[in-house]
């Protein structure tokens, strides 16, 4: 009794989570359509309280969980942290879009809280069944989310294309697990280490499995040469949807791939270190080349995610500590950077118009100076212009794997980082030098605006002192991986 | 409240600019663009008089590093918010500021379209060239250096010709792509020295292979911004689509850049590479003075002239550096300046010039100095002092470098000499078909001579032209002390045998 008592405790913010999101799905059901601010509300109010959980349980040590398959550590608290927030910003910055699209119903927030669960068991997965199930269930929300329009012949067929591809690397990274698991015995993280610790020697069915698990999980960051599914779906899906399929769950694939490649798998480093330098190489290369031939800004944003994977799999294939606290900088400050962005894009987009053009960015500057400042921003960030955060994010994983004697490979990454630049400052061009196209007031919520503001200035002054999210990943790294 | 204010002068001189640009930015109102451009002008004027303490509070005899400050920054990297100034680095802080006070009353009633955004890219950018000059933390320094190409870009891109999208893009990517190769080198050096501190950088004794590669990561960045032969390209084109704010700040300003960068951190880090390159470094300076200026002479564009004239011009700054003597290194850094106010005094005149008929072509004009008497003698005075004339500051730089290239070698010196005539030849065949002969076509007939504006700001920088000139000890007394201590520097080798064993 006093068991589960303490196993439902240290899982609480996923039962908060869980219970709302069938809450919110029953109440859309008695609630009139002109009411479903209730509903909005209620999404925000799961994620303040499951914020207040996380936050208040969070204690200095390690606490497992439903006889080790569960974990809450510093990483765990912390990612969830960032990830509630990253949703919250999604609500903001999607309300009016949804609402002009009639897709402001309760399935959408159900979905996102069940997809935001899901990522929340990835990020506390300590047995691989455990963080299957998680990304299972992340994947089936958005494989949903994606075809929620469905009257809209892109959106289902980029659903399509999602799920079929999506489930191909789901039975790879399965098939991975169970071999690792024949060879171990354990679905325990913690006891795979201990079994491959051992001595014994390493058998080539391990060095396959890690193969599998490794595409599994390339095929979710959306690295190459898994990446084809990555253009296609951030095209189709509303732009609501893909806002929130290119920001937060990389922190829960980054989260995944800590836990089982560094805390499960870490004496077969040498191999998977190759493995994620080849896709590293290639994601930077492909990313920032195809890029430039794009001109829907939703394609164009789906390469530069997968580049900007290359840089964090720069800071995961260093395999030192420095390494994985730089690559976590990556990934947050990659999140804040894209939300920014899908969010001024959501706020162009009105009644009957998608601004999924790069010529729609045309003269912001003249229509509305805030906004365009506020891309711009953006973009220097994404291109890794000081003063901005992604500087300091693109300077430390390239010193971390400067640092592992990858002294060409940063070479490369310094000449693909300048033409990707190229791209980036080209929808500075479209919104600085040329002439609107399209006069339309850009209109906004309040709120929007305000939590817009907030979080693209964040990126310029967190650039400016970096120091306080530095400490923030340093200690969540080393706090989770000693 | 004085006490901290002069100790912390290096950083005034930065953030009251930026602070100056937010607040015109954000008090823009599009209806009333005159209280903005006074508004502009108030900032830069305030910006201008708080670098003023750095010269009467400099003490002449010390070539180190004065008016230091700073505090721990990124502690995480160990990168600290490190500032300070020395001999070489006060007239360039001065000349900045300076220059920007200058392109904002040059801007006055010329820029129409968006006149808050205009003015606060110049105020901010000024601050961040300062930081360039001020910084004694690499990161800081690198910092400062890129964040000042996004104003640029926009100036270049806003308010530009019509080819301007090609060639501020083109601008933003050279000079990027040479500048994150020095980020790597500076990486590379922060792994082996644990900080970021260029004090520490200077200490970290290196093979000559690794100095080489060092050197050159540094050369590639430096290169592009000075810019030398042959990857200037980005000058012309950037000068040409510029506004001409762009480009008195471009040609004043931001290509000092790179020389005063060259003798901060590429040649103390990497003596020993510097000795050993010191062949192929005269060599593209003689290119840059005698071929470039053989390119200046065929142009039809009058920017694109003086672009080119300034690449020549630039040529003696990386010769006077790479003579590692006395007289030539001063010289380069006389010549710094004075390029500083000459270009900008050209690109002015040409302003003036494409303001009221609206071409750069030389062939647009002919006989200007019939209708415009008053704004020809400024021309033909700052196109003579561009040539080198004695009594004008372009004399004083090109003769002293010419003097200490004369010690090392007497071709050198020949080559460098040949400026001179081809210098006179490019600058004077302009002045001569724009301004003399008879009045070419109904424009040049129907314009304008000075107004009092225009006037005020060419009188001022015919008299620093003149005032350096004469006295060039103005300046001089200033580098002294610091161009010893850096030619020291740069004689002590750093490969790993022949350090002391305290270092």
């Amino acid at each position: 009794m006093e068991t589960i008592r303490y196993d439902l405790i240290t899982a609480l913010p996923e039962l908060i989570v869980l219970c709302m999101a069938m809450v919110i799905l029953l109440t859309d059901l008695f609630i009139s359509p002109a009411r479903r601010m209730v509903i909005y509300s209620m999404a925000q109010l799961t994620l303040l309280a499951a914020a207040y959980f996380s936050f208040s349980s969070h204690a200095p040590g390690v606490s497992t969980a439903f006889s080790g398959a569960f974990i809450d550590d510093a990483m765990a608290d912390v990612l969830k942290l960032m990830m509630y927030l990253g949703t919250s910003f999604i609500f903001v910055y999607s309300r009016q879009y949804l609402q002009h699209r009639g897709m402001f119903r309760g399935e959408f927030y159900a979905l996102v809280l069940f997809s935001l669960l899901g990522m929340m068991v990835m990020v506390s997965g300590q047995s691989m069944l455990t963080l299957y199930v998680g990304l299972e269930l992340l994947s089936l929300s958005l494989y949903a989310l994606v075809a929620m329009d469905r009257d809209n012949a892109k959106a289902t067929e980029a659903a399509m294309k999602y799920f079929v591809l999506g489930a191909l690397a789901s039975g790879m990274l399965l098939y991975g697990m169970s071999m690792v698991y024949g060879m171990t015995g354990s679905l325990n993280l913690a006891e795979i280490n201990m079994a491959l610790m051992s001595g014994a020697k390493i058998h080539a069915v391990m060095i396959l499995g890690l193969v599998f698990i490794v595409a599994g999980l390339a095929f979710k960051l959306g690295a190459v040469p898994f990446q084809m599914w990555v253009p296609d779906v951030y095209e189709g899906s509303p732009t609501a949807v893909t806002m929130l399929i290119s920001s937060v769950p990389k922190l829960a694939a980054f989260a995944f791939v800590i836990r089982m490649l560094v805390q499960a798998l870490p004496t077969l480093a040498v191999d998977w270190q190759q493995m994620l330098m080849i896709m590293a190489v290639l994601s930077i290369l492909i990313g920032n080349i195809t890029a430039i031939a794009q001109t829907n800004l939703k394609r164009m944003l789906a390469y530069s995610t997968i580049s900007h994977i290359g840089f964090v799999l720069y800071g995961l294939m260093s395999a030192t500590m420095n390494g994985f606290i730089f690559a976590m900088f990556y990934v947050v400050s990659y999140v804040l950077m894209t939300l920014a962005g899908f969010g001024i894009i959501l706020l162009l987009s009105r009644p009957g118009f998608e601004a999924d053009k790069l010529d729609d960015l045309k003269g912001l500057n003249q229509r509305s100076p805030w906004h365009a400042f506020l891309m711009l921003i953006v973009m220097f960030s994404m291109a890794g212009v000081p003063p901005t955060l992604g500087f300091y994010a693109k300077f430390s994983v390239l010193q971390a794997a400067l640092a592992a004697g990858y002294i060409w490979l940063v070479v490369f990454a310094v000449l693909m980082a300048v033409i990707g630049t190229f791209y980036y400052l080209r929808i500075i061009k479209l919104m600085y030098f040329d002439d609107p196209l399209d006069t339309h007031a850009i209109s906004a919520p309040m709120d929007t605006r305000v939590v817009l503001g907030f979080n693209a200035l964040a990126l310029l002054v967190i650039g400016l002192m970096p120091e306080k999210l530095m400490e923030l990943c340093i200690y969540t790294i080393t706090s989770s991986l000693s | 409240m004085q006490n901290y204010f002069y100790h912390h002068l290096l950083s005034f001189a930065i953030w009251l600019p930026v602070l100056a640009g937010v607040v015109v930015l954000a008090s823009a109102n599009e209806n009333k663009p005159n209280a903005t451009r006074w508004l502009a002008l108030l900032g830069g004027l305030l910006s201008f008089l708080v670098t003023i303490p750095l010269y009467t509070q400099f003490n002449f005899a010390d070539g180190g590093l004065q008016f230091q400050e700073g505090f721990s920054w990124i502690p995480a990297f160990n990168i600290n918010y490190h500032l300070g100034a020395d001999g070489l680095a006060v007239p360039l802080i001065l000349l900045t500021s300076f220059t920007t006070l200058i392109v904002i009353i040059a801007a006055w009633e010329v820029i129409q379209k968006r006149v808050a955004q205009y003015m606060a890219c110049f105020l901010i950018m000024s601050g961040l060239m300062i930081g360039v000059f001020s910084a004694l933390d690499a990161i800081l320094y690198y910092v400062f250096w890129e964040a000042m190409l996004i104003p640029m870009f926009l100036v270049i891109g806003i308010w530009g010709g019509p080819n301007r999208v090609y060639a501020t893009v083109k601008f933003f990517l050279y000079t990027l792509l040479g500048s994150l190769f020095m980020l790597v080198a500076f990486i590379y050096l922060y792994l082996n020295t644990g900080s970021f501190e260029i004090a520490d950088f200077y200490r970290f004794p290196m093979p000559l292979q690794v100095q080489i590669l060092v050197f050159l990561a540094f050369f590639v960045a430096f290169a592009v911004k000075i810019p030398m032969w042959p990857v200037h390209t980005w000058l012309p084109d950037a000068h040409v689509e510029a506004p001409t704010g762009g480009s008195v700040v471009l040609a004043a300003i931001a290509l000092k850049l790179g020389g005063y960068s060259f003798l901060r951190f590429a040649m103390p880090i990497a003596p020993d590479a510097a000795h050993h390159l010191t062949p192929y470094m005269i060599s593209l300076s003689l290119i840059a003075i005698v071929y470039i200026a053989l390119v200046a002479l065929v142009q039809k564009d009058m920017k694109k002239l003086i672009a080119y004239s300034s690449i020549s011009h630039m040529g003696f700054v990386t010769l006077g550096f790479f003579l590692f003597n006395n007289i030539g290194l001063e010289g380069a850094i006389v010549q710094m300046l004075s390029h500083g106010f000459i270009s900008a005094a050209m690109f002015l005149c040409v302003g003036v010039l494409y303001d009221r008929v609206h071409s750069r072509q030389i062939e647009a004009y002919g006989g200007v100095a019939n209708t415009m008497p008053a704004f020809a003698a400024f021309a033909v005075f700052f196109a003579m002092a561009n040539t080198g004339l004695p009594g004008t500051s372009g004399f004083v730089g090109e003769f002293m470098v010419i003097l200490g290239a004369i010690q090392i070698n007497f071709w050198y010196a020949f080559l460098a000499a040949f400026t001179l005539i081809f210098g006179a030849a490019y600058t004077l065949w302009m002045v001569k078909r724009v301004f003399y002969g008879a009045v070419a076509n109904d424009q040049v007939a129907a314009l304008s001579d000075l107004n009092k504006r225009e006037f005020f700001i060419l009188a001022i920088l015919a008299v620093l032209v003149l005032a350096l000139g004469v006295y060039p000890q103005a300046v001089t007394d200033m580098t002294n002390a610091t161009v010893n201590e850096l030619l020291t520097h740069f004689a002590q080798s750093k490969l790993p045998a022949s350090l002391p064993a305290g270092l």
